[in-house]
């Protein structure tokens, strides 16, 4: 399948309150059209700022400082606003976490959708009211005309969340961004949500970028998965690998931190939750060598002085640690 | 929004018969013979006792209380000394002019104030944000009529482009309103900008921006209708500062309102004429909170179905 976003080598710098500091290095991501790529990790990971740098929305004290982000044979990277203004909405869609503030309250939710085609489309008013309605429907939004005159506060938060869906989808871009799209709903609606999202991916089949920090949502709906940790990818792979047997330690810790229910004739013991011990450090004050090793149980004087680089394994698997979950070998 | 008024205008009346009784108390109380005071400075004793009679002042103060307010709900304010009868058609006959003033610092307020907070706030920090900020403090310091009297200084007496007092034609308009306005200005241009750099944080920004609008799209299509809802609160409250401010604008340029008729009537000691406009404010500015509230429900669609 064709390529459809190559990021190599990003890298993020924020400067703020007199602090100078990296929150995505050296970050190399590809995705192929059609495909759902998870971008996993704890809050201050980098993950969401390596999305605002795709859609250039870094807030004004961060810069992209090295790295390309190649899409559709340019360098986002190296827009300027206007050309960049014009991929937005256009070519990528976003969604946010917060289905509740991310619509404007003072306006219908209609205009607010059908201002996207208006803009990218170039829609006449009413070609994008019937744009709009067929869009709402597409989300499954009952009765799509009544709604398209409703105020966000007249709808409740998956149909909210179904609106930013149809405003980020209306002009079939070719790359769609979820940020968390349903952290914020309860848990029947994120069900739904998540199944309206693998519906529609089989419907218009964009390229895929989901950032959770919930890894069930990872298994139901990403084919592959990309985790980071304080700013770097530490591990990447085909999504049923990883639920398999993760490499990096870190991953490891991350879905033994995750309630599974089993059920059937395998059903046994519910088993244990362990949380990862310590928090992620700040990105101003990294150890030297791996960033995990002071959370990390498989922790020796090597990773402690030397940082692992991201090194490829067997089945297309990357792991960035010096003792993975796997015999290798060259591993010591 | 039918039943919303009718409550709205209902409670007029009573808050109108709160101020009557206050105010009949306050002038009770306030030192001097009301009787002498009309009958003139040369009237003899026999002529002021004679005058006491007629306005009723000899009657026990339960009997003038109810006469006095059963006389204003059907538009008979008392005796004005300065106009020997009734001040009613009189304060009603300068109304217009007040208005007019009002009207004008409002529509300078909005036209100039709004869009110098929004344009302070899209240039957070940088030098037209420094410019109209430090020009908001200076206004914010000093008292109007300070303003009123260095645009008559400059723009009338020594550029001579404007009159400087009289309400003959709109070109009087501009100092007296420029000068009414100027704080108002300045408190609006300040509030809207805070307003305007909160909204710019909020999500519903970044949703438009990640729509590939441009900056000056979404703060016109997206970002005004939500900086309107708290700065028509603003501007409403602060219309009572505007009809107070009128009372010393309109006597410096002579502007023939009901602010400078005030002035006439606490010099003159005419209580009836004093007590007839205040109540004639505070009426006012009950019905522009009126105003106000239905126009917040007009931008508000969160409180029109409430």
């Amino acid at each position: 399948m064709s390529r459809v976003l190559d990021i190599e080598g990003l890298t993020v710098g924020f400067e703020t309150g007199g602090r100078r500091f990296d929150a995505v290095r050296e970050v190399d991501l590809a995705l192929d059209g059609g495909e759902v790529l998870a971008l996993v990790g704890e809050s201050g990971s980098g993950k969401s700022v390596t999305a605002l740098a795709v859609m250039g929305l870094l807030p004004e004290v961060a810069e992209i400082t090295a790295g390309t982000i190649r899409f559709e044979d340019r360098d986002l990277a190296r827009l300027g606003e206007a050309e960049m203004a014009a991929v937005r909405g256009a070519r990528i869609g976003l969604i946010f976490q917060e289905p509740m503030t991310s619509l404007n309250p003072t306006m219908r939710v209609g205009p607010q959708v059908a201002e996207v085609l208006r803009l990218h489309k170039r829609a006449g008013a009413a070609a994008a009211r019937r744009a709009v309605e067929e869009l709402f429907a597409l989300v499954r939004i009952p009765d799509p005309a009544a709604r398209y005159d409703d105020f966000p506060h007249q709808m409740s938060g998956g149909m909210r969340q179904r609106v930013v869906i149809a405003l980020a989808l209306a002009c079939r871009p070719a790359l769609l961004i979820a940020d968390e799209p349903t952290t914020a709903l309860d848990v029947t609606t994120q069900a739904q949500i998540l199944e309206l999202f693998r519906d529609l991916q089989r419907e218009i089949g964009q390229a895929t970028i989901l950032i959770t920090h919930d890894l069930a949502v990872v298994a139901e709906t990403a084919h592959r998965v990309a985790v980071m940790y304080a700013g770097r990818i530490v591990e990447e792979s085909a999504s049923e690998a990883l639920f398999a047997g993760a490499l990096h330690p870190y991953t490891r810790g991350l879905l033994r931190s995750i309630p599974v229910v089993r059920t059937g004739p395998a059903a046994g013991h519910p088993r244990r939750l362990v949380e990862i011990p310590g928090t992620v450090p700040p990105p101003w004050d990294l150890p030297q060598g791996c960033a995990f090793a002071p959370r990390c149980p498989r922790a020796s004087a090597r990773c402690r002085a030397e940082r692992p680089p991201l090194m490829p394994f067997d089945g297309g698997r990357r792991a960035a640690c010096w003792h993975p979950h796997v015999e290798r070998e060259d591993a010591a | 929004m039918i039943r919303f008024l009718g409550q709205r205008l209902v409670t007029i009346p009573f808050v109108a018969l709160g101020v009557v009784t206050i105010l009949f108390f306050i002038f009770k109380a306030v030192p001097g013979d009301p009787a002498a005071l009309a009958a003139g400075a040369t009237a003899t004793q026999a002529e002021i006792e004679a005058t006491r009679v007629r306005l009723g002042l000899d009657q026990p103060l339960v009997v003038q209380y109810v006469n006095h307010v059963l006389g204003v709900f059907v538009g008979d304010f008392g005796y004005s000394t300065t106009f020997r009868g009734n001040p009613l058609p009189h304060i009603l006959a300068r109304v217009p002019a007040t208005l007019e003033l009002a009207g004008a610092a409002i529509a300078l307020t909005i036209l100039v104030g709004i869009p110098a907070g929004i344009a302070a706030a899209s240039a957070h920090n940088r030098w037209p944000d420094v410019a109209i900020s430090l020009t908001v403090i200076g206004l914010l310091a000093v008292p109007n009529f300070w303003i009123g009297m260095l645009l008559i200084a400059f723009l009338s007496v020594q550029w001579g482009l404007l009159p400087s007092f009289g309400n003959a034609g709109p070109l009087a308009l501009v100092i007296p309103s420029l000068a009414l306005a100027a704080r108002l200005i300045a408190l609006v241009a300040r509030m809207t900008r805070g307003i305007v750099i909160e909204e710019l944080r909020k999500d519903y920004v970044r949703t438009a921006r990640a729509k590939g609008m441009r900056r000056g799209a979404i703060l016109v299509r997206h970002v005004l209708r939500n900086v309107m809802i708290p700065t028509v609160t603003i501007i409403g409250l602060q219309t009572g500062y505007l009809l107070g401010g009128s009372v010393v604008i309109e006597r410096l340029s002579a502007w023939p309102g009901i602010g400078d008729l005030l002035l006439t009537g606490v010099s003159n000691r005419d209580f009836a004429l004093v007590q007839g406009i205040t109540l004639v404010f505070v009426v006012g500015f009950l019905l522009i909170n009126l105003i106000v509230e239905v126009l917040y429900r007009f931008i508000n669609p969160r409180l029109r179905y409430a």
